[in-house]
């Protein structure tokens, strides 16, 4: 599971401001706790489920299998993990930037001119964990410009600077 | 797990729009709404509206309307008599006198008065800013479709509406469908209402504008029916689908001797065939392309009639398509995508320099670059064989991308149309640094770099949004009679009469 692994030269919360990059900025630690929590909530009944059942039905040693589910689980910490380092935008004078992916990687530019709306949502469990997402919509359907979870202040900055930035240099289709 | 901020809990669902002119859903339903009251004050405030703004200019569509959905019932009708003619005979004259009164005394009239009223209450008017359609008999609805939004005017002439001498005419604007056409009108209205339309989007003065007439069509392209022909038996996709139709339904009968197998795939496989080959030539018979102030005029139609004008600047991308069997003879077929228009092709034929002139007058400033840069050699490694079908360029205007090897296909996004770009990256395309560059545009068509080197791909992400924001800058007006003083020379442009 290692290939391709790039590992990130820094770490996402301290954004890299040499060398005339863009301020690269990461999402909140809260969303890889929220996503974690998540996956140890639905594999943990698992795993106890499949060991038990196994264990009275088909004998101790049948018991084993539960070894699966509880290594999808140890797999998708570390996965999860890496794949909230990937997460980071930019924003640039002209555009704003998204990069994210492990092994699949994608890199998004939109220009603020091109927004036609800027969305925050936050379902019940995300409030509970102080985030609120950020999606961005150009008259294009295929642009994916989503942060999947920022503190809510961020996001309203964000939201806030993005409506001013796209009134200032609207362009439309 | 830390507590939430007390605004967390109230920002459920946070829209703003950085740019409130351009909701993407220009049309808004003003019936069929739960909130009755809203629902009658909007009516009301509209009906006002109306009557104050351009109450003598409200009108209603063709009195042939209400015929239009007549043929259903008697379609389905003729249709059961003709699956099973016997049966039909004895149920007829088994009929009572009662029932056959009761279709004629209470149906007939009811569906006549449903189509009178239905027409009675549709209602269309222009105003200084948009075009607005009033209907519904139960659920009213009002369309204010904005003019300034206009990507598209399309005339259609199905046949039947041929004898009658009535059209259809839809406004494309994104987000506009089926419900938003005005149908049907006469012939003369709507080449008037076109012309007042087009001239009231071209930003001409709300009092002139109804007086500027019908824009000069210069002749520009003319398919004839044989190169026609000819080119659609040059194209493999028809080949492939007649012969499948004509091989696949005796093979199934010697193996399966079932008449319901055998009707089952022949009839789609036939009916695909003929839709590729006859269909194709129904459609694209007598194809006319002519340039005028307004845009792009395109015409053509066997049995349905259908005219379309594209304005300057709309064009979002253009595709260039040059089947295998074609290459000898130089011909290419155009494609091009407008938002919110439902036509996808420019020209189904003609010699690659007269295609090429006009790509030049429908994305002004650009010319089909002929050399492309082509993928790297170790895309190969991704994509074995197909990766040399692949090239890319990218000019001052356009950013150009070729796919395919047999069918070539070269698609054009002028700059000012690019939405976002993205870059897309699998583990093993990473491990050959080989990347892809997608483009996106305003109507709903992703053209992409395929195979790119990593590195030339970063650049050209970074470049790309760049050349797209200053393309904005210069590109023409959305009105685009509004400011001549923009206009490049080699333009299409001259003075309208009027």
């Amino acid at each position: 599971m290692e290939t391709g692994t790039a590992e990130m030269p820094d770490t996402p919360d301290t954004p890299d401001t040499s060398g005339g990059e863009p301020a690269w900025i990461g999402l909140p630690r809260a969303l890889l706790s929220l996503r974690r929590l998540l996956l140890v909530v639905w594999l943990t009944p698992l795993t106890v489920a499949t060991g038990v059942l196994l264990g009275v039905f088909a004998g101790p040693v049948w018991a084993v299998f539960a070894v699966l589910p509880g290594g999808l689980m140890a797999w998708g910490w570390l996965l999860l993990g890496r794949n909230w380092r990937s997460w980071r935008y930019a924003e640039r004078v002209d555009d704003l930037l998204i990069k994210r992916g492990v092994l699949w990687r994608e890199e998004t530019v939109v220009p603020y001119g091109r927004m036609q709306l800027v969305e925050v949502t936050s379902g019940p469990l995300a409030r509970k964990f102080g985030l609120a997402s950020v999606q961005l919509h150009t008259a294009a359907a295929a642009t994916d410009a989503t942060l999947p979870g920022l503190v809510p202040e961020e996001a309203q900055r964000l939201r806030d600077r993005l409506t001013e930035l796209g009134e200032a240099r609207s362009a439309g289709l | 797990m830390s507590t939430p901020p007390p605004d967390a809990r109230s920002e459920h669902q946070d829209a703003s729009r950085p740019d409130g002119s351009r909701a993407p859903d220009p049309v808004r339903d003003a019936g069929a709404d739960a909130d009755a009251a809203a629902e009658a004050e909007a009516a009301v405030e509209a009906e006002a509206d109306a009557a104050s703004e351009s109450g003598r200019r409200e009108r209603r569509l063709h009195p042939v309307t209400p015929f239009r959905r007549a043929w259903a019932p008697i379609a389905v009708l003729a249709g059961t008599a003709l699956h099973d003619p016997n049966r039909a005979q004895r149920t007829f004259t088994e009929m009572t006198f009662t029932s056959l009164l009761l279709v004629i005394g209470v149906v007939v009239p009811l569906a006549a008065l449903y189509g009178f009223l239905s027409w009675w209450v549709t209602h269309f008017s222009v105003t200084d800013t948009e075009l607005r359609i009033r209907t519904g008999l139960l659920f009213r609805r009002t369309a204010h479709i904005r003019l300034d939004r206009l990507q598209a005017v399309d005339i259609t002439q199905p046949l039947l509406a041929r004898f009658f001498g009535v059209v259809k005419l839809k406004m494309d604007v994104i987000g506009t469908d089926s419900k938003d056409e005005l149908a049907y009108l006469s012939e003369r209205d709507a080449r008037a209402l076109r012309a007042e339309l087009l001239a009231r989007a071209a930003g001409f003065a709300p009092e002139t504008a109804h007086e500027v007439g019908e824009a000069p069509v210069e002749h520009l392209l003319y398919v004839q029916p044989r190169t026609l022909v000819v080119s659609l038996l040059l194209s493999g996709s028809v080949w492939a689908l007649v012969l499948a139709g004509l091989i696949v339904p005796p093979l199934l009968w010697m193996a399966t001797h079932s008449v319901g197998v055998l009707i089952a795939t022949g009839l789609p496989l036939l009916g695909m065939a003929g839709a590729s080959s006859v269909g194709r030539f129904v459609k694209e018979y007598g194809w006319t392309v002519g340039g005028s102030p307004d845009g792009l005029r395109i015409d053509h139609g066997l049995l349905d009639k259908l005219h379309e004008t594209v304005p300057p600047g709309r064009v979002q991308t253009v595709h260039i398509v040059e089947p295998l069997l074609w290459r000898r003879r130089g011909w290419v077929r155009v494609e091009l995508a407008v938002a919110g228009s439902s036509n996808d092709l420019l020209v189904p034929v003609a010699p690659r320099a007269t295609a090429e002139a006009l790509v030049a007058r429908v994305l002004p400033g650009v010319t089909v670059p002929r050399e492309l840069s082509h993928a790297p050699g170790r895309a190969g490694w991704v994509t074995p064989v197909w990766w040399r079908g692949y090239g890319l360029r990218v000019t001052d205007t356009v950013f150009v991308a070729r796919t395919g090897l047999l069918t070539r296909r070269l698609s054009l996004v002028p700059h000012a149309k690019v939405q976002s770009v993205r870059l897309t990256q699998g583990p093993w395309e990473r491990k050959h640094r080989i990347t892809d560059v997608h483009v996106d545009t305003g109507a709903n068509k992703t053209v992409t770099a395929r195979r790119r080197d990593a590195d030339e791909a970063a650049a050209l992400l970074s470049a790309q949004a760049d050349r797209s924001r200053t393309g904005r800058r210069e590109a023409r007006p959305d009105r685009w009679m509004a400011s001549p003083g923009t206009d490049r020379p080699g333009d299409p442009e001259g003075d309208r009469p009027g």
